[in-house]
């Protein structure tokens, strides 16, 4: 009988819950979490925030979900470190737990940036519950919050704010927000959206000093410009959060280094979710594509892997879906190419907030971005995600009508009718 | 002369009462199984009384009843799949026309009939082994003497491809056969035609209904056909020159009567089997062919109308609206086999079930009793020349 | 498991599947009723894509690798016992994350419920999905192809 350790308890930990179960009914699972909750839902804490979501919508499973998985819980104890010798790992309370095979998947920590007075109250990150939770005690209507990052999770966090009735100023860097998700033109059609809501938008530029007493009173921006705030929330980003595997012998570049089969390079440890390195089939290159189905993917197939199954994850690449103030996005893969090899095209309905891009290189769909208009976007994910070669409807991609009617009639058999392409 | 009432319509047929008891087909088991080919002259017995006599290929038909041809281009593949499909599941056979054998289509071959006319359209070796029996098409009774013409718009990628000709050419077939001009040529292709199927398969020789047709079907039998298909007037289709199609050949019952009488006088109609077509409309009237000399029929506009046809008579225009006389997809969509089949196996199923009733109530337990049995019939209304013609006796005779 | 396969050589894009999913999904289970009346209106699980003389319909393909349900950031999207992927309309925010997954597009916005999505279930109360019943020319097929 095999134990099974996991070192997180979100999208990667109940995917391996699960791809473990699907061939091992008798393995025991342990899992180890810092935070004292059930599994949930993170990209949630926003709702939270904003107060539409409850425990009930927050919880990712039912209440039964461990219990039903023979798994048993540790939760609140941080693992420290791991032996990967004895195959242990050394946990906050000083105790050990024995694996025969372990799951790393601690997910990302907030990167805060070094500032000028970051050490004062009233400073706050937004990636757990936690966050979302102290930051609901503090956003009361008129008090004003900086938001430093027009990232994800920087937006979501003012979007969580204003609806508290917050007064928010987002910070960002970039030339744009959302950059990593969208290009100009339709980060500018959501950039409106926000600002019609009230939202400041500060591009260009970030904040070097957090001013105030013991607490937070105001930023000053690099070009001078000072904000009167009560809270800043730091969203820059979130980078892999390997600290557990550090001083090990497992490899780290970015996040953990794994194989198709999500192994770590020590043998019978495995990496999933945000704190990973995995292959993406868009770049072509190991990349920690921090999002939830992802995490939840990469879970399933290494817990399968750990209960001996032989499975690849084959399907790593970035994609989005979100939605500002009811005006909904949806982006995957590349989205502002750099270079000749690639070709896009593009639709702009401004009076309509409605914009697509797809981006091609060689023939295949590596990217594209559908504001507005995100119905059956799942087409266009699953043609990135099984590099189907468009040529033959290229053209006819952005259309309203876009669907299997104007694929090759032996893809739409076998899609659609289990029919195998001889 | 089309606004005639059918001469079947002149010819009750008899039922037991009394002195010989009718047949109750619920209760008693009714034999409808038909075997279409030549018979041997007489059968001969080895001393363990093992046949050794070498019998020639037959048809075997669970009712006596076939699809008649109608060509893939004329109909839609969804209909000829409909067909085909009834076929097999009935354990008769369809006719291919002159349309060659569409390639989804030859895993029906064993209750295929594929045709050879004037044409030869979709002809080849393939198409002649695929199917079951190979029949000539030498006229047909809704347009005798003259040839077909399928429009070009009909000929699209699968009609061309099944027919071999070039897609969106008119394909034209002439009204006679080229190479055939005596009883000794249509010997020739008759001979062909088993010799390149290894003598495996009855042949087929179709004609029309016409005036001398007896003697034509005496000599189609000593050319060396298996099966006589005679095809009546008022025989259906959408195709055919009115003036045609109105005026010319005779009815079925008589060119039947005619045939069969002349064919036993010359001691030759176990060499033959017959087979009646056009306006074949319900099962009496089978019952009726059957009785006057034929041992199956053919069947075609009212497959047709089982599967949707609404006589319409605008089959020349490719636009049927039911998907059966079409080529154009999106209308051909509209029939599908599954359905198509379906019905044709209802109507067949319930025609076999009357004329077991039929049968029963004549007394008869078997379709054999009843083929040439002109004493089941009387005339009513008809001429004593008709009645001599027919071989029946007035009624109350 | 049994699943409804669309054959579109028979398909003539009446949409009467799409009717008939929504009356098969209203409150009264009547035409009249569910078109006239019934407010919101049940979206139709099924829709018919259609280049002439193409046309199909397309449901929830209830994939046995689904990855909606692996996508889905709140457990909305699950299996049922029955083996069909349906979605818990008390757990979805509407974020839409399944309908960037679904590489078959079959999942709709279902606005007037509150941003919950909207999507074939297969008729759990019926002997058989509504659009396979009702399909005039036999064009969609309920069977078990594995």
């Amino acid at each position: 009988m095999l134990e099974y350790v996991i070192i997180g308890n979100s999208a990667a930990a109940v995917g391996a819950i699960e791809g473990i179960r699907q061939r091992d009914n008798t393995g025991s699972i342990t899992v180890i979490s810092e935070e004292p909750y059930y599994a949930y839902s993170r990209p949630l804490i926003s709702y939270l925030l904003a107060g539409t979501a409850d425990d009930k919508k927050m919880a990712y499973r039912d209440v039964g979900f461990y219990e039903d998985n023979g798994v048993s819980l540790l939760l609140g104890v941080k693992a420290v470190s791991i032996d990967t010798t004895s195959k242990e790992v050394i946990l906050s309370n000083g105790k050990a737990v024995t694996y025969d095979k372990l799951l790393i998947a601690t997910g990302g920590k907030p990167f805060v940036p070094p500032m000028k007075g970051g050490d004062k109250k009233g400073i706050y990150t937004f990636i757990k519950r936690d966050d979302a939770e102290r930051l609901k005690a503090v956003a009361k209507p008129g008090t004003k919050a900086v938001v430093i990052g027009g990232g994800l999770i920087g937006l979501k966090a003012a979007e969580g704010l204003v609806k508290c009735g917050v007064d928010v100023t987002v910070v960002e860097l970039a030339d744009r927000i959302l950059s990593t998700i969208l290009d100009e033109q339709a980060a500018a059609m959501v950039q409106e959206v926000l600002e019609g809501h009230n939202i400041n938008v500060i591009l260009n530029d970030t904040v070097t000093e957090v001013v105030g007493d013991n607490t937070v009173s105001g930023v000053i921006l690099k070009n001078g410009q000072s904000i009167e705030c009560d809270m800043v929330i730091t969203a820059i980003g979130v980078r892999p959060n390997t600290d557990v595997a550090a001083n090990t012998d497992i490899s780290i570049n970015r996040g953990i280094k794994v194989d198709d089969h999500m192994r770590a390079n020590v043998e019978d440890i495995y990496a999933a979710g945000d704190v990973a390195e995995a292959y993406d089939i868009v770049y072509e290159d190991q990349r920690v594509t921090p999002i939830w189905p992802n995490a939840y993917m990469q879970g399933e197939v290494a817990g399968r892997n750990m209960a001996g199954d032989d499975v690849v994850f084959d399907s790593g690449f970035a994609r989005n879906s979100i939605s500002f103030f009811g005006l909904p996005m949806i982006t995957a893969g590349i989205i502002k190419p750099v270079g000749n090899e690639y070709e896009v095209t593009s639709i702009v309905q401004p009076d309509k907030k409605v914009y697509k891009k797809a981006v091609f290189k060689s023939n295949r769909l590596v990217g594209f971005i559908r504001l507005t208009d995100i119905d059956r976007a799942g087409i266009l994910t699953g043609l990135i995600k099984e590099k189907i070669d468009v040529s033959p409807f290229k053209d006819k991609l952005l259309d309203e009508d876009f669907g299997f009617v104007y694929m090759p009639k032996s893809y739409r058999k076998e899609k659609l009718l289990g029919v195998k392409r001889k | 002369m089309r606004q005639l009432p059918a001469l079947c319509h002149f010819l009750p047929y008899t039922c037991s009462q009394v002195t010989n008891p009718s047949i109750d087909p619920l209760r008693e088991p009714m034999e409808l199984k038909t075997y279409l080919g030549r018979k041997p002259d007489k059968l001969e017995f080895d001393e363990n009384g093992r046949l050794v006599t070498k019998l020639t290929p037959q048809l075997v038909l669970n009712v006596p009843i076939m699809f008649s041809a109608m060509s893939f281009g004329s109909i839609s593949l969804n209909a000829c799949e409909s067909l085909a499909r009834a076929a097999t599941q009935l354990g008769i056979y369809y006719n291919t026309g002159e349309g060659g054998l569409h390639s989804s289509l030859y895993r029906y071959g064993k209750n295929t009939i594929a045709q050879v006319a004037s044409g030869r359209f979709g002809v080849h070796a393939d198409y002649l082994n695929a199917a079951a029996a190979l029949e000539i098409k030498i006229g047909q009774g809704a347009k005798p003497g003259i040839g077909g013409h399928l429009p070009g718009e009909k000929v699209r990628a699968e009609v061309s491809a099944t027919r071999m000709i070039p897609e969106g050419s008119d394909a034209i077939s002439p009204a006679p056969h080229h190479d055939i001009y005596s009883i000794e040529d249509l010997r020739q292709l008759i001979y062909a035609l088993k010799e390149a199927t290894n003598y495996a398969k009855p042949v087929i020789v179709k004609i029309a209904a016409v005036h001398n047709v007896a003697a034509i079907a005496s000599g189609i039998a000593r050319a060396g056909a298996d099966i006589i298909a005679i095809d009546g007037f008022r025989g259906g289709t959408g195709a055919a020159p009115l003036r045609i199609r109105d005026n010319v050949g005779i009815p079925i019952e008589m060119a039947i009567a005619a045939v069969d009488t002349r064919l036993k006088e010359e001691g030759i109609r176990h060499q033959v089997s017959v087979v009646a077509a056009g306006s074949m409309r319900n099962s009496a009237d089978i019952i009726k062919a059957i009785a006057l000399g034929a041992d199956a029929v053919y069947i075609a506009t009212s497959a047709l109308i089982a599967i949707g046809c609404h006589m319409c008579q605008k089959c020349n225009t490719g636009k049927c609206n039911w998907g059966i006389a079409t080529q154009d997809p999106q209308l051909v969509k509209r029939l599908n086999p599954n359905i198509g089949a379906r019905r044709l196996v209802n109507l067949i199923t319930a025609w076999e079930h009357e004329i077991k009733e039929m049968l029963g109530g004549m007394g008869i337990n078997s379709i054999e009793s009843l083929r040439g049995n002109r004493e089941m019939l009387r005339g009513v209304g008809l001429t004593q020349k008709e009645m001599d013609i027919l071989g029946i006796k007035a009624a109350g005779e | 498991m049994k699943r409804v396969y669309a054959l579109e050589e028979y398909c003539v894009g009446c949409r009467l599947c799409e009717i008939n999913c929504t009356v098969a999904h209203s409150e009264s289970k009547d035409i009249i009723w569910a078109f006239k009346v019934e407010e919101p209106r049940p979206l139709p699980g099924i829709l018919v894509e259609e280049v002439k003389p193409i046309s199909f319909g397309l449901q929830c393909r209830h994939c046995d690798d689904a990855e909606c349900i692996k996508s889905c950031i709140t457990g909305a999207m699950h299996r049922d016992e029955r083996g069909a992927v349906v979605c818990n309309a008390d757990k979805c925010v509407g974020c839409w994350t399944c309908i960037m997954a679904c590489p078959y597009g079959t999942i709709k916005r279902n606005e007037d419920k509150g941003n919950v999505v909207s999507k074939c279930d297969l008729c759990p109360d019926l002997p058989q999905p509504a659009c396979v019943s009702n399909c005039p020319n036999e064009a969609l097929i309920y069977v078990d192809r594995g």
